[in-house]
């Protein structure tokens, strides 16, 4: 695919405070055994994408852990590949010097070396909290089929909760050209056009794009670019169907990763697709092992983990061990949790490497779930 | 640049294994999937790695296909190098003509130009049927303090089993004094685990004197380790003590497999060193709610809606609801619908078992051990008696009148 990929790993990363403390929105841990990030990926990769830059911002040590030399996605590649892009402090990409930057086209400004180099015709933009699995070849051949500069992915979907209220909704013609578009809609049962974040750009539009958003101090991609632009150039939206999930709250990652648990028909349309699997860091763990004890209903469960106790409509990640007389219900538990005998979790968030102890007692609820930090022993 | 490796490590996966029957029909024995994500093969290739080789020949000749995609370059078990890492050896033509590996001997001298590669001061002879987790440069060490010409790796086996192997007799020092292959009235119980210590220069001046000997087998056990005996070299047993299982036949392999189970295993793959594996992006499992599961290791991209108890699931495997399956090894992609039964069996991968069809009889009630074969449809409401071996690829299993 004549296209280049560009990940922006952390943008979101204060909607869920309490998972991005240590790391980036890209490498919040997701449903057993993937990162956030895996499905921007994936989805590049799947679609024949072989130049991925990822932009980090901070803390992104646990991303290149998880990245390493992109092998896992069969990016460890001579040429092109997954490369990180460490954020450049300069004074053309950022008017405040000594400062991050704080939005997606500040984002794209602080990498304009990397852009100006650029070889491909096309290039996909994508956050990293895109949880989908899209065609990207397929948005792109409709993006050249119009010609267009700039394509955006959307979905029809009602805005009906404060938390959605970040939002980017896209007005468009009945051919699919972009007209307008807001941020921070006013909530309402009608079914509208929702960015999904997910854009194809012509190279050389984006390239002028960075150029004159430097030259004139723009710092917002939706306000300075795609609306302050869109009578002018040709801008389309692509229609996508398929489920989509992101998050702004910790609710919200709860919310989101049990409905995958209950809709059997999104975890197939997310996981099971032909040709497009999901990818993701392989850690070589043993199969998971039931022990005789083991009593488990609807869950999720990734491998390497070793259950003795009982366990229901749980997500639990790689390495977890729940012993013997153990109740965990409703809850997610993070790579090599640790959940000691006799203890009862109910509505519980468990970080990586969270101890248990016998007998503990927790329980949160779905709408506020108990979050347990990185490593604690309780 | 030239680098010299200490000990380069040859690994002998060529043989069919013709006793694991249809398992082996279009995979080589090291091929063959083992413990829920795992090929046999993985088990040495890992010790390998966690024993600081980094150099291993592996012998290939029946059914090379599978296993030459499985290893390619070698990177999961970090044996993509650029220098050594993990090769693979198949017979080749050379100026002077080319020929099959006839037997292991054979095999490892028509490779002796890949070992001069590398200069190694130590070989280390490897099989590709063993499940075991051993640590290699253990033995080097001994083989080294020793000053051993040859060290041979022993494990202690029952003495009413000897019979059935190769059998060191040794003196107190673990000097080895008599080989016998097999022998009806065993005097030791230090059984050879296949796995040999040679210093370089010996094996080489062996292997090209035993090539030369029109009436020999070209084996290790059989003509070049008693020559060496006879020879009076210095050769050692290396006595290992931990689980190592030959998984040469069906009733073994499903014993192996089931030695991972329970809540004291036999043979524990969360104790140990990591065995690696190539494994597929597989999405987590999803346990339905009206799964029952008990005493068994299931592997990523499981559906499981049924009931399974003493079992071994590898990945891709859908089992529906109100189906049973029971001390079975089920590998990769099998369907098991709605309402079958399966009892006692090992099922080979891109299996379909319809509903309410029975698979085997069970354990308890005395049954036997059943087998079916790659690619093979069970229609719904068929019953495959126990002990009954269904070739691969049988598109349709039927019940013969």
């Amino acid at each position: 695919m004549n296209a280049a990929g560009i990940i922006f790993s952390n943008l979101h990363g204060r909607h869920i405070p309490e998972l991005t403390r240590m790391r980036t929105m890209a490498s919040v841990p997701f449903a057993c055994r993937y990162r956030l990030i895996d499905f921007a990926l994936s989805n590049m990769v799947n679609s024949g994408i072989t130049n991925i830059s990822v932009i980090t911002h901070n803390n992104y040590r646990s991303l290149m852990d998880h990245i390493g030399s992109g092998k896992d996605w069969d990016m460890a590649r001579r040429s092109g590949g997954i490369k990180l892009l460490p954020p450049y402090i300069t004074a053309n990409g950022n008017p405040m010097a000594n400062a991050l930057y704080s939005s997606r086209l500040e984002a794209l400004k602080s990498i304009s070396q990397s852009i100006s180099e650029l070889k491909e015709d096309y290039v996909v933009l994508s956050d990293c909290d895109v949880i989908c699995n899209i065609d990207l070849a397929d948005v792109l051949r409709d993006h050249v089929a119009h010609n267009a500069d700039m394509t955006m992915v959307v979905k029809r979907l009602p805005v009906i909760t404060a938390e959605e209220k970040s939002r980017v909704i896209v007005e468009a013609d009945s051919n699919g050209r972009i007209l307008d578009c807001e941020v921070r809609p006013q909530p309402g049962l009608r079914e509208q056009n929702v960015g999904l974040n997910i854009w194809v750009i012509t190279r050389t539009y984006l390239q002028s794009v960075v150029q004159d958003s430097i030259a004139h101090g723009y710092t917002s991609f939706t306000h300075d670019i795609v609306a302050k632009n869109a009578t002018r150039r040709n801008f389309r939206v692509y229609r996508f169907d398929g489920p989509y999930g992101d998050m702004s709250s910790l609710a919200g990652y709860f919310k989101e990763s049990m409905a995958l648990l209950n809709n059997h028909a999104s975890w197939d349309a997310l996981f099971n697709v032909e040709q497009r699997p999901v990818l993701t860091h392989v850690r070589n763990s043993p199969p998971t092992k039931y022990a005789a004890s083991a009593r488990v209903r609807n869950c999720m469960i990734a491998d390497g983990c070793r259950i003795e106790g009982k366990v229901e409509n749980c997500i639990i990640f790689r390495g977890v061990r729940v012993s013997p007389n153990a109740v965990v219900k409703n809850s997610i538990l993070f790579e090599d949790a640790y959940i000691g005998a006799d203890a009862d979790l109910n509505c519980v968030i468990a970080d990586k490497s969270v101890v248990i102890r016998e007998r503990v007692r927790l329980s949160g609820h779905p709408s506020l779930p108990f979050y347990i930090d990185k490593s604690t022993m309780l | 640049m030239y680098k010299k490796k200490e000990c380069v490590a040859m690994l002998l996966a060529g043989g069919q294994g013709s006793r694991l029957y249809t398992l082996t029909e279009r995979v080589a024995k090291p091929a063959v999937p083992f413990g829920g994500k795992y090929r046999i093969i993985d088990f040495p290739l890992s010790n390998c790695v966690h024993s600081g080789i980094d150099t291993v020949g592996v012998l290939t000749q029946y059914q090379p296909l599978v296993l030459n995609e499985y290893i390619g370059n070698g990177q999961p078990w970090d044996l993509d190098r650029n220098y050594g890492g993990v090769m693979v050896l198949p017979p080749y033509q050379g100026k002077k003509g080319g020929d099959w590996y006839r037997g292991t001997a054979n095999a490892i001298y028509q490779n002796l130009q890949f070992i001069r590669r590398y200069d190694p001061d130590y070989v280390l002879i490897l099989s590709g049927d063993h499940i075991y987790n051993m640590d290699y440069s253990e033995m080097l060490e001994a083989h080294k303090q020793k000053g051993a010409d040859a060290t041979i790796a022993v494990i202690e086996v029952p003495l009413e089993e000897a019979s059935r192997f190769g059998i060191m007799n040794t003196d107190e020092e673990l000097r080895i004094v008599e080989f016998e292959e097999k022998p009806p009235q065993p005097k030791s119980n230090k059984a050879s685990m296949g796995i040999y210590i040679f210093n370089t220069d010996v094996l080489t001046r062996y292997l090209i004197r035993d090539e030369a000997d029109e009436n020999s087998a070209k084996d290790f056990g059989k003509n070049i380790i008693p020559a060496m005996l006879e020879d009076g070299l210095k050769m050692y047993a290396y006595p290992f003590r931990g689980y190592w299982k030959d998984v040469g036949t069906l009733d073994s392999f499903w014993e192996a497999n089931m030695d991972l189970l329970g809540d004291r295993p036999v043979f524990d793959l969360y104790s140990g060193k990591k065995i690696f594996s190539r494994t597929e992006a597989r999405p987590p499992q999803i346990i339905g709610a009206s799964a029952v599961l008990s005493d068994s290791l299931i592997t990523e991209g499981c559906e499981i809606h049924g009931e399974v108890e003493h079992s071994v699931l590898f990945g891709d495997v859908r089992i529906e609801p109100g189906a049973v399956v029971r001390d079975s090894i089920l590998m990769g992609n099998i369907s098991v619908e709605a309402g079958a039964v399966i009892e006692y069996a090992i099922i080979d991968s891109d299996c379909t078992v319809g509903a309410k069809a029975t698979v085997g009889k069970a354990r308890r009630d005395g049954g036997k051990l059943t087998v079916i074969g790659a690619e093979t449809e069970i229609s719904p409401k068929q019953t495959v008696p126990d002990g009954v071996m269904v070739a691969a690829g049988s598109a349709e299993y039927k019940k013969e009148a």
